[in-house]
């Protein structure tokens, strides 16, 4: 296998390390990210499952405030956000009591270009959120230049107007090379299943000094043994 | 007693006195006109009144009520002069200095004051006069039942009794034993032989001079600058439900002019409408930094604005910054374009206003090792510290409240090997730890256990962060219990 991957990672503003990429791989091997700001869906594999997160956060750009809005039933089931495990940066946490005031706390926050990213979560399927809701969303978040993340734990995916639409679950992480036994760097396994402008791919990626990296062969039907690889 | 006669089903021919608890027995509070014309007057005992009329209809008082009422006329009152006190049971006193040419000079706002208190239902005396003093004498012992008065002060207090002074009552009885039984009289004495007689308080020289404006009545709760204000008065009450949203519109442009010339901005406004029945409705709403900016303080308070309802009619507004800090002229930028600071500020504003500011919040961390103390929230209109990194792995969420979990381990004090969350298995492929946390001893009881904590991953890949609290004979307790505290992206 070719060493050295760096994915790229997602937004206009990290644009330079696309020039990471080595030759000769095909357009299948990069992990697609949108070329403006818009609105992308992430549905968690199990809602027991943070692993999104971690994807999620390697994309965000902390320069300035990130709005991070979480419905009540999300708090309840899959835990509130934890500052200290988020990294620096500025948080605007906004706790609302159901779905429709979680989306209308979202399109705000996607109206004020003062914010680095906005991101919702929302537990199950609220009626709240149809297509009309999410293609709002999108058209405020490619207005304002604001990229969003709509964030859904245990729904299903049903029509909606967000751009790219990922399925991430966490995967076993890469080996930890001081400690065998312990947990290594966080790999997901993250499936593009709807986007425009994209072919639709599944990857194995980990995030690692500031680069997507994969770490499995995609395409393959189950992840087996995870090779790391490095350049 | 006409607050008691709205509520009541007595005639209005009905002979009836309303009562307050006295020493000894009943007192007669206050009298329908019809009881007053069978010899029943305020103050006097029921008994005696019965004496007189046998058929007069006693009904207890309700000076609480009266006096809620009084204090609410007061608030309502605000509408004719920023000033307004509660004065005594049943008055009220309003600054009117330089306001009467609001409401087309002197006359035409004593008229107007009548008009509105008939409107509601009460009967009113009101006069005007250079000093305090003055204008309550006029108003509860002349006999006009409105009153203006200028430089004749002086000749006008001359017809009225003694008690109009507000002397204390046995200071009045005194005077009237001295024959001296209007205020006039009292004019003409030499100051010094009154003097004499009366201690420093009650001196009715010194209540004179006060009357007349030779002596400094001091008045309380002067505010000493105000806060800006906007009024908007409305020629008909207005009872449609989107008139508090138009007034608004008028009141803003003025508001916001005020706080320009006096280089303020608002950090709290309030939208006061004041009803035709003497009661207001009030909406109010903080900013996080102080803002004289037209649309962003419409956005914010317009909701809220709309929601009020008009009851039987709105007929006035003030719209008031209750709360302004300083805010310099050159932060006002020519261009459109807002600072990005500013814009999240005001994104903050109109997520607090309409979800609660205690749900629009950023974190605030504080000098623990506990990982739930060690991060606070507060809301995000105050001012917050900057998250310091964490001194090891923590997790991107947590759990509000630790879940207990049951945990198969190969011995008590290992590693965890499988656990049981929300009644799904957990194979632990993959475990780092413990990090042990000790508890905080000055602040916790002393029962209060430690915990190790274990970085866990299953055997999908999902990593949790688990603890077990407590050791086996820490003698803190029995077995130590495991629970779930957070889940790693």
């Amino acid at each position: 296998m070719v060493g050295g991957l760096s994915l790229v990672p997602g937004g206009g503003s990290r644009a330079a390390e696309i020039l990471q990429l080595p030759s000769g791989l095909g357009e299948r091997w990069r992990v697609p990210a949108p070329p403006s700001p818009t609105l992308s869906e992430l549905f968690a594999g199990s809602p027991r499952d943070a692993g999104w997160a971690g994807f999620l956060l390697a994309q965000t750009d902390r320069e300035k405030p990130l709005l991070w809005v979480q419905d009540r039933m999300a708090i309840l089931e899959s835990g509130r956000i934890y500052p200290p495990g988020l990294g620096p940066g500025e948080l605007i946490h906004v706790e609302a009591r159901d779905a429709k005031l979680a989306l209308w706390a979202m399109e705000e926050g996607l109206r004020c270009s003062g914010l680095s990213g906005v991101i919702g979560e929302l537990w199950g399927d609220p009626a709240s959120l149809d297509f009309t809701a999410t293609r709002r969303l999108a058209v405020a978040a490619e207005r304002s230049r604001v990229p969003c993340w709509l964030v859904r734990l245990a729904g299903t995916a049903n029509l909606s107007g967000a751009r790219m639409r990922w399925r991430i679950a966490s995967m076993p992480s890469i080996a930890n090379p001081l400690d065998p036994r312990a947990s290594g760097t966080p790999a997901w396994e993250a499936e593009l299943f709807r986007a425009r402008g994209y072919m639709p791919g599944r990857w194995g990626v980990a995030y690692e000094a500031g680069a997507f990296h994969l770490a499995a062969v995609p395409g393959r039907g189950t992840l087996g043994e995870v090779e790391r690889l490095r350049a | 007693m006409e607050r008691w006669a709205k509520s009541s089903d007595f005639g209005p021919d009905d002979p009836v006195v309303l009562t307050v608890e006295g020493t000894h027995g009943p007192i007669i509070h206050a009298v329908t006109r019809a009881a007053a014309e069978r010899g029943a007057c305020a103050g006097a005992r029921l008994t005696d009144a019965r004496a007189l009329d046998p058929s007069l209809i006693a009904v207890p008082a309700d000076p609480a009520g009266e006096q809620a009422l009084v204090e609410r006329l007061a608030r309502w009152a605000g509408r004719w002069s920023p000033l307004v006190e509660v004065d005594g049971e049943n008055a009220l006193r309003l600054d009117v200095t330089g306001v009467a040419h609001l409401f087309g000079g002197e006359r035409k706002l004593i008229a107007d004051v009548q008009t509105r208190f008939a409107l509601a239902g009460l009967t009113t005396r009101v006069a005007m006069a250079p000093t305090a003093a003055a204008a309550w004498a006029l108003a509860h012992y002349g006999n006009a039942a409105a009153v203006i008065c200028g430089k004749d002060t002086g000749a006008k207090l001359a017809d009225l009794p003694v008690a109009a002074l507000r002397l204390p009552p046995e200071a009045t009885r005194t005077l009237e034993r001295l024959g001296l039984k209007t205020v006039g009289t009292l004019a003409g004495i030499e100051r010094r032989s009154l003097a004499r007689r009366f201690r420093e308080a009650d001196n009715p020289v010194d209540a004179l001079d006060r009357a007349l404006g030779r002596k400094p009545e001091p008045l309380t709760a002067v505010p000493t600058s105000r806060p800006p204000r906007a009024l908007l008065k409305l020629e008909e009450p207005a009872t449609h439900p989107e008139a508090a949203a138009q007034a608004l519109e008028r009141l803003i442009p003025d508001l916001v002019q005020q706080l320009q010339r006096r280089h303020l901005g608002a950090r709290r406004l309030t939208l006061t409408g004041f009803r035709v029945d003497g009661s207001t409705a009030v909406a109010s709403v903080a900013t996080s930094i102080p803002s004289r900016e037209q649309k962003h303080l419409h956005r914010l308070i317009g909701d809220k604005v709309s929601a009020l309802d008009p009851g039987f009619g709105f007929d006035a507004f003030v719209l008031e910054a209750s709360w302004a800090e300083d805010l310099s002229a050159a932060q006002d930028s020519l261009v459109e374009e807002a600072s990005s600071e500013r814009e999240v500020a005001r994104l903050v504003d109109r997520l607090s206003v309409k979800l609660g500011s205690d749900k629009v919040r950023r974190p605030q961390p504080h000098e623990s090792h506990l990982p739930e103390r060690a991060n606070g929230w507060r809301p995000a209109l105050e001012k917050t510290d900057a998250v310091r990194a964490a001194p090891a792995a923590r997790p991107q969420r947590m759990l509000d409240r630790p879940e207990a979990i049951a945990v198969v381990y190969a011995t008590p004090e290992g590693v965890p090997r499988r656990f049981v969350w929300r009644r799904a298995v957990h194979d632990i492929a993959r475990v780092e730890g413990p990090e042990r946390i000790a508890p905080e001893w000055w602040r916790e009881r002393s029962t209060a256990r430690l915990r190790d904590y274990y970085r866990v991953e299953d055997q999908a890949g999902r990593r949790y962060w688990i603890y077990r609290e407590g050791l086996i004979g820490d003698g803190r307790g029995g077995l130590p219990e495991w629970y779930i505290h957070g889940l790693f992206g």
